[in-house]
This record gives structure tokens, sequence and C-alpha cells, in this order.
């Protein structure tokens, strides 16, 4: 049994032993679950995938008139400025309003972290307080005041691999899938996966300091369809969608290596988003749930036209050696997440932690363990 | 020696044809089928590399505009900014003829001598690091 606090001791003495969730899988395996437990300090998880449910919180400053921002674009992409005079969002699924599909929220937030000039254009009904009714200029990450990052869903605990039943190609947020069941894609970290490593949330909750696009960041509420009462395996880990976090940083120390703008074709714009959580190793327990491989980790398949239903799932080890069996057929598997920097995280936490130069936090209160998921009811007008 | 890239064209009446029959035995040139697509009865088209020596191969394909078949040369070609690249192979997915996949280390590989340059995976590339050289 270890505290949090005894394993932050370990960090700022840089004597603390920390591994990767993929790391963790052999040490274990060689060296048995108790003396493990007792070795090692850290699992450190990482992801780097497209997550839509993405975007920024900026303040620009007053301008001399002042202006109540209203209508504003970035970009020329429709950023959200209901909010006080000169607070906007920006959603990375946004799209340009005059290139379409091959810009939009993400980009804007890429190139913001690049430090470019980004052009701002506002108009407002102008009041007694905020007379001035257009403005036009350019913003950057050195001359605003906040730029943070806040994404209402990240890190998806799992989730399912997608297919095309129908005779023609459709365009999706799962990629490109071909027509009669030609490819199949599916978007994961696998065994690196945060929230994976921790199945119940024992350590992972509100409060909790992460790798979040490069930076320091935290986890800042459950995110968006959080939905912990998902069907479980006997390992613990969600057979379907289940938690996800929100989680926010500052944009301003962030790197365009882990968070990029992504285009999906005839479907619109995402992010990429890097995101890494320590896990400490407070017993055996916990290190056991580390020690998931990707041939454990199941995920249920998906017609995204909607047309058909299967009772049939995948483990990430079939998923990843490039085909797996369906309807009798070899099908193509493709993934949508990259693994080499989801690797990348992990092992930048790692050293991060190595070099003491990041502690882990208790979480203030713990992510919902009970949960529901409503549908959108079609309710008729009164 | 020479090798060329080529697709070749058949038209309803030229699917009968034994074409490569015919350019092997006549100018000794050999062939390696990279991708075929044909509807009996219908057309069809066959993308091939066809090599041997220079002058056989000028010949035969100058004996291809001879008798009437339509042919393309390959002059262009796949690239991909590996720097930029990372590798979340959303390009495999669309990839006809196995070029692009994912090596044992789950990075993206590119083997150029299996590209079609059918360039889905430039529409594909989330982050638009894959294009057409001429």
């Amino acid at each position: 049994m270890k505290t949090i606090a005894e394993i932050n001791d370990k960090i700022k003495k840089g004597k603390a032993v920390v591994v990767t969730a993929e790391e963790v899988i052999s040490i274990v395996k060689e060296k048995g679950l108790k003396k493990a437990a007792a070795e090692i300090d850290v699992v450190t998880t990482g992801t780097f995938g497209p997550m839509c449910s993405s975007g920024a919180f900026i303040n620009t400053g007053h301008s001399n008139p002042p202006i109540k921002m209203q209508n504003v674009t970035l970009n020329d992409v429709p950023a959200y400025a209901g909010l006080a005079a000169v607070d906007i969002f920006i959603g990375a699924a946004e799209l340009s309003s005059t290139q379409g599909m091959q810009y939009g929220g993400g980009h804007v937030i890429e190139d913001f972290i690049a430090g470019k000039d980004i052009k701002l254009y506002a108009r407002s009904h102008g009041t007694d307080c905020y007379p001035r009714k257009e403005i036009l200029t350019t913003i950057n990450k050195y001359n605003v005041n906040q730029a943070y990052m806040y994404n209402p869903r990240n890190a998806y605990q799992n989730y399912p691999a997608a297919i095309n039943s129908t005779n023609k190609t459709i365009y999706t947020y799962m990629g490109t899938l071909l027509p009669k069941y030609g490819n199949i894609t599916y978007s994961t970290a696998g065994e690196l996966s945060p929230l994976i490593n921790d199945p119940y949330y024992r350590t992972i909750g509100i409060g909790t300091k992460i790798f979040l696009g490069g930076a320091i960041g935290y986890v800042s509420w459950q995110g968006t369809q959080h939905n912990p009462s998902q069907k479980r395996g006997e390992n613990g880990v969600p057979t379907s969608l289940a938690g996800t976090i929100a989680v926010t940083g500052d944009l301003k120390d962030m790197s365009t290596r882990y968070v990029k703008g992504a285009r999906y074709h005839n479907y619109g714009v995402s992010l990429f988003v890097g995101i890494g959580i320590p896990i400490p190793i407070l017993d055996e327990e916990m290190l056991k749930y580390t020690t998931i491989s990707n041939k454990d980790i199941y995920t249920p398949l998906v017609d995204k036209s909607g047309n058909e239903t299967y009772d049939v799932s995948y483990n990430y080890e079939q998923l990843r050696s490039g085909s797996v069996e369906f309807k009798g057929k070899q099908v193509l598997t493709a993934p949508l997440s990259s693994l080499p920097r989801a690797r990348e995280i992990a092992n930048t936490l790692k050293d991060w932690i190595q070099h003491s130069n990041f502690t882990l936090s208790e979480a203030v209160t713990p992510l919902p363990r009970e949960d529901k998921i409503h549908k959108l009811e079609i309710r008729e007008m009164k | 020696m020479t090798k060329e890239k080529i697709k070749i064209y058949y038209t309803k009446n030229q699917l009968s044809r034994p074409i490569t029959y015919e350019l092997v035995k006549k100018f000794d040139v050999m062939f390696n089928i990279l991708h075929a697509d044909i509807n009996y009865g219908s057309e069809g088209n066959l993308i091939t590399e066809i090599s041997g020596q220079d002058k056989n191969v000028r010949d035969a394909l100058k004996y291809l505009n001879e008798v009437g078949i339509v042919y393309k040369k390959y002059n262009k070609f796949i690239i991909r900014d590996e720097e930029e690249c990372i590798d979340c192979g959303a390009c495999t997915a669309v990839c006809p003829s196995g070029a692009l996949t994912m090596n044992k280390q789950d990075e993206l590989q590119f083997d150029k001598e299996k590209c079609l340059v059918c360039e889905l995976c430039i529409k594909a590339c989330p982050i638009g690091v894959i294009d057409v050289e001429l």
C-alpha cells in the first residue's frame, strides 16, 4: 500500500519508478504482481486521437472604444460569443464559412498554439456601454488574455469499430467506409488508453493533473455522455462506450505536436488531442488494472449506415492485426488514432515524472460511477 | 532495362483479346499485374508494370497504339510528408492495393511499388500530408 503523498515524495527525490502502460505488462509477467506493485510507483498512459468535443475559451481584451462581441469569426470560422463582452468559445468541429470542410475550429486552435495571427471579426448591435459595432483585427497567443482549452468530452474509455453495409461509400467521423463491408475502422489507444487502465475511476477523478496537448492540464469534470454503467468484462473493462472526461489546460503552453486540426472527407473537421494520465500504483489491485492488454479489450462492431445491427465484438489485438473475419470474409481494419504518438505521450509523461517535473494530484472528488445515458425523444410541441 | 507502370483500358470488344500474351510473345516483355478490374461483357482496366529491354517496352506500347487499345502511363506519384505524418492510419482504410499499411511498430508504411496512384489516400488523410507529385 502506498499513498499519493508517498509517491510524490519519491518523485521529488527523483527516485520514483515510472513505467508506461505498455511496459508494465511484461514487467508484471516477469516479476509477478506482488513484487512489481512494491517496486512500481506510477504507470503512465497516453492517447492521441480525433476528439470532436473539444474547444477553447479566449478572452481577447477590450478595444477602445469597446465592443460587446456578437457574430464572431476566427479565421472565418464562427465562434460563440454569447458570454461577457470579449469572452469567446471556439469549437473544434465548427466549419469555415469560406473554406468549408477544408478548415475549421480545430485548425484555428492549432494555428493559435503555433503562435500565428488569427483574423478576428465581430459585429455587435452596440450598447451605451459598448458603442463599437464592428471590429476587424488579428489576435495571437501573445496578445490575448486567457486562452484555455476546455474539452467537454475526451478520452472515451472505449469506442465501437465501424463498418458500412450499404453498396455505396459513406463518409463518417470514423473515416471513409467502403461499400459492402469493404473495411472496418477503429479508434483507440488500447492498452495505453487512460481510462482503460483505471476502469472504475479509482484514481482518475475531478481535479486529476494530466498531460494535455503537451502542457499540464486537469480533469475538470465528467465528460459528456459519461456512461460508467456500461457492461463490463470480468477484468472491469467496459465492452463499449463508457467513461469520458472533460479536460482543461492553458492553450498558450501547448504544442502543435499534440494538438492538431483534422478534416474528415465529406464529414467535417475535428481536432487530434493528446492526453496522458498518470496512474498511481497504490496497491496490487491498481497495478493489476494497468496490466490490461489489447487482447483483453473488446469493442463492438457498428454499421455506420445505421441499417444493420450486429452481435459481434473484436479485441484490439485482432483489430490491430490488419484484418478480421466478418460474415465469413476477411475485412481490412484501419486505425484512426495514432499509437506512436500515444506512446510518445506516455513516455513524455514518464520522463516528466522521473525528472521531478510533474507530481501526482489526489482527485478532489471522484467521477460518477453510476449514471445513465438518455436518448433524445422527439416530443410533440404544445 | 525499362519499367513502366501503365493502366490499360479495355472496351467491350477488346475484352476477349489476350493482349498480355501477345505482348509477351511479340516483344519479350514482363508483366507484373498490380490491379485488375474486368467486368466481362462490358469493360475493364488493368494496372500493370511492364518491363524489359528499352526498345521492347517502347515497341510494346507502340503496338498497343496500333491495335487501338487505350492506355495511360503513370507519371504521377503519391508522396507523403513523413515529418508531418502522425501515423494515425486513416489512409490505410481506403488503400485498395495494400501500398499503405501499418507496420509492427504501428507506424505508417508506404510501399511505392504497390501504389496505383488512385489518390484515395489524399482525401482520406485527416491532416493533409499526402499529395501527388508530377
